[in-house]
């Protein structure tokens, strides 16, 4: 009888190996073909019987929280060291460049925190609502948990994510130009809910959440959105949120910029302005070409990117069937269509969306080519259901010149070369 | 107000508000938040400086406040020391090349400057400030930013008094006026460009992280497909490493595992230690112990300990568990923003463990 683990293992180890050695000749100047699977000789994998077809796998003891095998361990989230003064108050990207299907685990979502990831436990937390309500209230873990549930799924987006590529192509690798995103089905209470159980005053026009780390992080949310559908979660994939995400309960604000969803929420209150915190003033501003900033530029625009391939995915295998697979999202609603360039964007050619496209939520794409081994220029060009169209990065900054930092959701070329290589570069 | 209409225009979420079903009887659950409990945690303030607590502080107070409690991030005079924020100076560049976006040049309302020093700062030490060092901190930022005399107190009472020079700089987002229609229509399919050229490689500037956990990963399953290793965990031992344990066998390696634990929220946010430690809030530690003060190479350190360097200070053990003990008393006006550890177990779990890092 074979067991699940050794039923993995078995299928895990052969694919990967011969992906490997396909990787060491070309390492080694052999070429950069597909060498194993289609070797002269039998193959040692099938021929002879491999150590985990004869011994014994770990037990139901070893692993009670599991984590991915060794052999997935480059799959991880990275830091740009030089890009903020220390890890502390900063920002690390998810490896997009890794995964498929749509839901980031949690493990390896991006983090972005102003004064370190926190603990604090289910019995230390407090949540206030206060203000303009009629009943000022104080929340334990517990209360939240007798309010009725909702659960949706949901994109996170750094308003910063693709910050560093307005003035050029700067960073080598999906992960970094678009890893400040993360996608995962939310637990929780509706804002709504309970705001109605303290119930708001008709002078109350917004809504200011904080957190209870040391940055006490705040932002004001047009009270309108917070009555529409932003959500009290305190769980993430079906499990409690992690440390680093704002356990034990966190603010989710879909479609708008991932700064106002206040992790290990601890204030919200009802108010008849915006506060002007730091968060909404000094940064998440837009600096334009005029010296003038836009405030306030909660929505994220509609986005997409080819995470396979792309500069930490190069292509192995050479000439012959390949897969495109990317990523589209839209703050504004669902993802109805995604188009992929190969040639920098002369012509295109319409992709096919896997599974149902949510709204507010990561949209899996395929385009399935069969590629000749010449040089592409990959681009991907996402609209969603208000007919927004993904723009070109030259659009965008005939808007907004250079130095707005925040919300670049233009379009990301990929340089592949004959030899499977990839570049982010731009093109003209 | 107009503001969420104008959010709200053109999008999906207008209409969604309309489904959403009309709200239901609370249900009794929490509790009454105490008046306390409120003053504690909503320590809000508005651009129209309600929720001010009275009081005042002075330029003069303020800097002294600066140099001990900002400096070591922001510089002595709000300049930004490596990547930390830039508070002072940056006037009339928000149009250039590298804008610098400081109080003075960018920040629209003083209330904010106030509500995060009060809330947020200093960074590590977040909340321990009175409200009349809140004061004193921000007259010196509005004097560092050349908006007030040497002479200028700041107080709840001429707060709102003080406009900020950018205050007019913002306007709301108007996204679905001014890009929107230009982004929308059908998409070109065939045509829609001449060929194309690279014109900008990211490769070129080098700026990327190297994968090291990657390619180690990569790198160790390489391995076991070449052999099946059993010898690939000595080999894998770095010769540093044993070397170390050679130089640090007279420290007791509990102690030394004790400050390992302790050294990165006490001290990491500033200092470094160790393979490849560098300079940053702090100077790097490598070394320290038994080294003159000042030792970190092309660190900008205090008149405070430059000066201490002068007067021979070493820090021995002795002088690194004063020193940790109370900073400010021990080295007055240096610039670590640090409170002091007062538990001379930790203390000298810090000082063996920066001691199992010498030179």
């Amino acid at each position: 009888m074979t067991d699940t683990p050794h039923d993995d293992t078995h299928k895990e180890g052969p694919s990967r190996r011969a992906f490997l050695r396909g990787g060491a000749l070309a390492a080694a100047g052999v070429g950069a073909g597909v060498g194993a699977a289609r070797a002269a000789t039998p193959d040692p994998l099938i021929t002879e019987v491999q150590p985990w077809a004869q011994f014994l796998g770990d037990g139901v003891d070893v692993a009670p929280y599991g984590m991915p095998i060794r052999f997935e361990g480059d799959v991880i989230r990275r830091n740009v060291e030089w890009l903020t003064a220390d890890t502390i108050s900063s920002i690390n990207f998810t490896p997009i460049h890794a995964l498929d299907g749509t839901i980031t685990p949690q493990g390896c979502a991006f983090e972005r925190h102003h004064s370190g990831a926190i603990e604090l436990s289910k019995p230390d937390y407090r949540l206030m609502l206060n203000g303009l309500v009629d009943r000022p209230l104080v929340f334990s873990y517990d209360d939240l948990e007798r309010f009725p549930r909702e659960q949706h799924v949901y994109f996170c987006e750094c308003a910063a994510n693709g910050g560093m590529e307005w003035a050029g192509a700067q960073l080598n690798g999906a992960q970094y130009t678009h890893g400040m995103v993360h996608n995962m089905e939310y637990t929780g209470v509706s804002l709504r809910t309970l705001l109605n159980e303290a119930g708001v005053k008709p002078e109350g026009s917004w809504v200011y959440a904080e957190g209870a780390d040391a940055a006490s992080n705040g932002r004001s949310i047009p009270l309108d959105k917070a009555l529409d559908d932003c959500l009290v979660a305190f769980k993430a994939n079906g499990e409690a949120l992690r440390m680093e995400h704002g356990y034990p309960v966190r603010l989710v604000v879909p479609g708008w910029e991932a700064n106002m969803w206040l992790k290990w929420l601890r204030r919200l209150t009802v108010t008849d302005g915006p506060v002007h915190a730091r968060e909404e003033t000094s940064k998440y501003t837009d600096l334009m070409p005029d010296g003038r900033a836009r405030k306030f530029t909660f929505v994220m625009d509609a986005k997409s990117v080819i995470t396979a391939p792309s500069p930490q995915v190069p292509i192995r295998h050479g000439a012959g069937p390949l897969v495109l697979s990317g990523l589209a999202w839209s703050g504004r609603g669902r993802i109805t269509r995604v188009d992929v360039s190969l040639d920098g964007g002369v012509s295109w050619q319409t992709a096919r969306i896997a599974g149902d496209a949510k709204p507010m939520a990561l949209t899996r794409f395929y385009l399935d080519i069969d590629w000749d081994g010449s040089e592409m220029f990959l681009q991907s060009r996402c609209v969603d259901e208000t007919g927004y169209v993904q723009p070109t990065k030259d659009a965008l900054r005939e808007i907004r010149g250079l130095n707005s930092i925040y919300h670049n959701n233009g379009i990301q070329t990929w340089w592949v070369k004959p030899d499977g290589e990839v570049e982010n570069v731009e093109v003209g | 107000m107009s503001r969420s209409v104008k959010i709200f225009a053109g999008s999906a979420l207008a209409t969604a508000l309309a489904t959403v079903p009309a709200l239901s009887e609370p249900l009794g659950l929490g509790r009454a938040a105490m008046p306390d409990e409120i003053a504690a945690w909503d320590r809000t303030v508005m651009p129209d400086g309600r929720g001010l607590p009275e009081g005042g502080g002075n330029v003069f107070d303020g800097e002294d406040l600066w140099v001990d409690y900002c400096a070591a991030c922001h510089g002595d005079f709000g300049e930004g020391m490596g990547n930390w924020p830039v508070i002072a100076g940056g006037r009339n560049t928000l149009t250039h090349d590298s804008p610098k976006k400081t109080v003075g040049s960018y920040w629209p309302y003083l209330s904010t400057v106030w509500d995060y020093t009060n809330r947020s700062m200093p960074f590590g030490a977040a909340q321990t400030l009175t409200s009349d060092e809140v004061y004193a901190i921000v007259a010196y930022i509005l004097y560092s930013n050349d908006l007030v005399d040497d002479d200028f107190e700041l107080t709840h009472e001429n707060f709102t008094e003080i406009e900020l020079p950018n205050e007019a700089g913002f306007y709301e987002d108007d996204r679905d006026d001014t890009e929107v229609p230009l982004f929308s229509g059908d998409p070109c399919m065939s045509d829609c460009r001449d060929p194309v050229q690279v014109t900008f490689r990211a490769v070129l500037l080098d700026v990327t992280p190297d994968d090291p956990a990657g390619a180690r990963a990569r790198a160790e399953m390489m391995g076991e497909t070449v052999d099946h290793g059993d010898h690939d965990e000595e080999a894998a031992t770095p010769e540093t490493t044993r070397e170390e344990e050679v130089q640090t066998a007279s420290l007791d390696p509990a102690q030394v595992a004790a400050g390992a634990a302790l050294f990165p929220r006490q001290c990491g946010t500033c200092h470094q230690v160790g393979d490849g430690a560098r300079n940053g809030a702090g100077p790097a530690l490598n070394g320290i112990i038994g080294a003159t003060a000042g030792h970190a190479d092309g660190f900008r350190y205090s008149p405070a300990i430059t000066g201490a360097a002068d007067d021979g200070l070493v820090w021995d053990a002795d002088a690194l568990h004063a020193f940790l003990e109370d900073p400010r008393s021990y080295l007055p006006r240096n610039r670590m923003s640090y409170r002091g550890m007062s538990n001379a177990d930790d203390r000298a779990a810090i000082i063996a463990y920066l001691a199992s890092y010498s030179d």
